[in-house]
């Protein structure tokens, strides 16, 4: 007889985000993206005898902005260490890390899946350099390296193990993702490696308090991966226990071609890093005065903007968070509400997100390109809003601005001849015409059949060409059939 | 504490360093004479003072984000043992 243990997920997330300086975090190299190999790594980056690094001010301000956006605890003094291990694309034997205090501790980020609302705890956010690449390609059977990644700044971001699912993780890196793209510290280029996320997945039977052993999954560079490599590794790790196996910690890899994860060969040292104070860093110190002067130049921050949109365009909490999903799709939804007014909050919100969202879906483009500015949308609003246009005919004006035909909703109107027919006596002339054509219809509706309703309205509305307002349409159709 | 003949094995792997047995004895003996000095210290009483990361108490001067270099990858080629399309060339290592 076998009983089905109810499994619970447990996944912690670290996250690389590459900050966006112009220089490197211990040297005067650039860290441009695409360069020829090693023109962007000097004395410092490949590690010659008797080079000192010395710390980058604009990644300090990076690691301060996001101590701040996260809420957590920025350290007054943190400390700069080796981490100590031997690969050829670190030259110098050791990346220069943090690691018994990290300059960001504590904070979190809100997540939201579905209608679920959740906060994730950060353990820390601490500042070290990137490696170089190792390029396995045939070089004589010799590894080629590229030394130019060597030293760029990252901030790596800890979270407690307390998602539940690869939804959450998936939402937790999303929000991170727009988040660090907010406050301007990271670029978010996923392809070219700039935000890259390793996930601590363990399972353990429902209940349970201990947590059970986990299994480190590296460098995933998509959502979508993410997703796929989290559940196979769960299934994974399930199936591995109720056949009677116990897990082995490990760092496993995920496979896109094969949707699977697989083991790591790993040494029996890889993971003694031998930590120790670099003695080439002094301690950091970030004053007070450092912080507020930081927190002054920060933008208003998503959660905070998601707050005032419910409370000041009375928004629902989901289509709030949605529209502060980036700082760029904010930005636009404010411009439109400042010329079609607040009391168009919803139907802005709407338009944002269903419409302009769809059609920048489909034409593949980020907000920041759409081919409709936030002032044609609003003019399209405001139309609407006046009852110069119906909704239905507001998608046309829409696809007029969105292809180029027309400089703003108003222009559109006059040269289609779209405007809104809400002269009383032109409608009822019309609505007596087709009640006049569609007796069959009058007939079946006075015989109780309300389906016959809906389709003299139909006609009604076609026989303006959408331009009739619907709501005047409906109630004269009622008044006339004695409704 | 002291270090066995193991131990200073592992730490000459974990630092890439071979030794010869007769290296290990020595380099054991040196390291325990090492640590004999650590533990004097540690004898001191430290109750309430703050630990210091580094030996001079001052704090990390820091660098404005301007790039500084240029391309010094010829240079530093010309005394690297094997290079090719501008990479350096190291031994495979594969993971």
């Amino acid at each position: 007889m076998t009983r089905t243990t109810q499994w619970e997920v447990v996944i912690g997330l670290e996250t690389h985000a590459q900050l966006q300086t112009k220089s490197k975090i211990f040297s005067g190299s650039s860290i441009a993206f695409g360069a020829e190999p090693n023109v962007q790594a000097n004395a410092v980056d490949i590690a010659l005898p008797g080079v000192l690094p010395v710390l980058n001010r604009e990644a300090v301000v990076c690691a301060i902005k996001f101590g701040l956006a996260v809420g957590a605890t920025i350290a007054p003094r943190s400390v700069f260490a080796r981490k100590n291990y031997f690969y050829p694309d670190l030259p110098k034997g050791y990346q220069i890390s943090q690691f018994e205090i990290p300059v960001v501790l504590g904070g979190g980020l809100h997540i939201r899946v579905g209608e679920a609302e959740k906060f994730v705890h950060l353990t820390r956010a601490h500042l070290e350099e990137d490696a170089g690449k190792s390029l396995h390609e045939d070089f004589h059977g010799r590894t080629g390296i590229d030394l130019n990644r060597a030293g760029t700044p990252l901030l790596e971001i800890v979270t407690e193990p307390e998602m539940r699912s690869s939804a959450e993780a998936v939402a937790y890196a999303k929000a991170l993702h727009a988040l660090v793209q907010w406050i301007g510290i990271c670029d978010g280029n996923m392809q070219e490696g700039s935000f890259r996320c390793d996930a601590n997945v363990s399972v353990r039977p429902m209940g349970q308090k201990e947590f059970g052993t986990r299994r480190e999954i590296k460098n995933l560079n998509s959502f979508r991966f993410m997703q796929q490599a989290i559940d196979f590794e769960v299934q994974w790790q399930i199936n591995e226990i109720e056949e009677g196996r116990s897990i082995q910690q490990a760092t496993v890899l995920f496979d896109p071609d094969t949707g699977e994860t697989r083991s790591m060969r790993s040494k029996e040292d890889a993971h003694d890093y031998r930590y120790f104070p670099d003695p080439d860093l002094l301690p950091l110190e970030i004053t007070p005065g450092w912080i507020d002067e930081v927190k002054s130049g920060l933008p208003e921050l998503p959660q905070a903007m998601k707050q005032r949109f419910e409370t000041d365009y009375g928004l629902s909490s989901y289509d709030a968070a949605t529209l502060t999903a980036s700082r760029e799709m904010a930005a636009y939804f404010e411009v439109v509400l400042a010329l079609a007014g607040r009391e168009n909050a919803k139907p802005a919100a709407n338009w944002v997100m269903g419409d302009l969202a769809a059609r920048l879906n489909k034409d593949g483009l980020e907000i920041a390109a759409a081919p409709l500015s936030a002032q044609q949308l609003a003019g399209i609003i405001c139309r609407i809003a006046d009852n110069t246009i119906s909704n239905k005919i507001a998608r046309d004006v829409f696809e007029a601005l969105w292809t180029g035909d027309g400089k703003d909703a108003d222009a559109v109107i006059e040269a289609k001849g779209w405007k809104q027919i809400t002269d009383t006596g032109a409608i009822e002339a019309l609505v007596d015409e087709v009640l006049a054509a569609n007796q069959k219809s009058v007939e079946e509706y006075r015989a109780g059949k309300e389906k016959a309703f809906n389709a003299l309205v139909g006609q009604a509305m076609k026989a303006t060409r959408g331009k009739a307002n619907p709501q005047q349409v409906t109630d004269l159709l009622k008044k006339k059939l004695g409704a | 504490m002291s270090l066995n003949l193991e131990d200073v094995a592992r730490i000459a792997r974990l630092a890439r360093i071979e030794l010869s047995a007769a290296e290990r004895e020595a380099t054991r003996d040196q390291l325990n004479d090492i640590l004999g000095f650590i533990e004097q210290l540690q004898a001191v009483d430290t109750t309430g003072i703050e630990p210091m990361a580094h030996a001079v108490d001052v704090v990390q001067r820091l660098r404005p984000d301007v790039v500084t270099e240029t391309d010094r990858r010829a240079d530093f080629q010309a005394v690297a043992p094997e290079t090719e399309a501008g990479l350096y060339l190291v031994p495979r290592v594969v993971e």
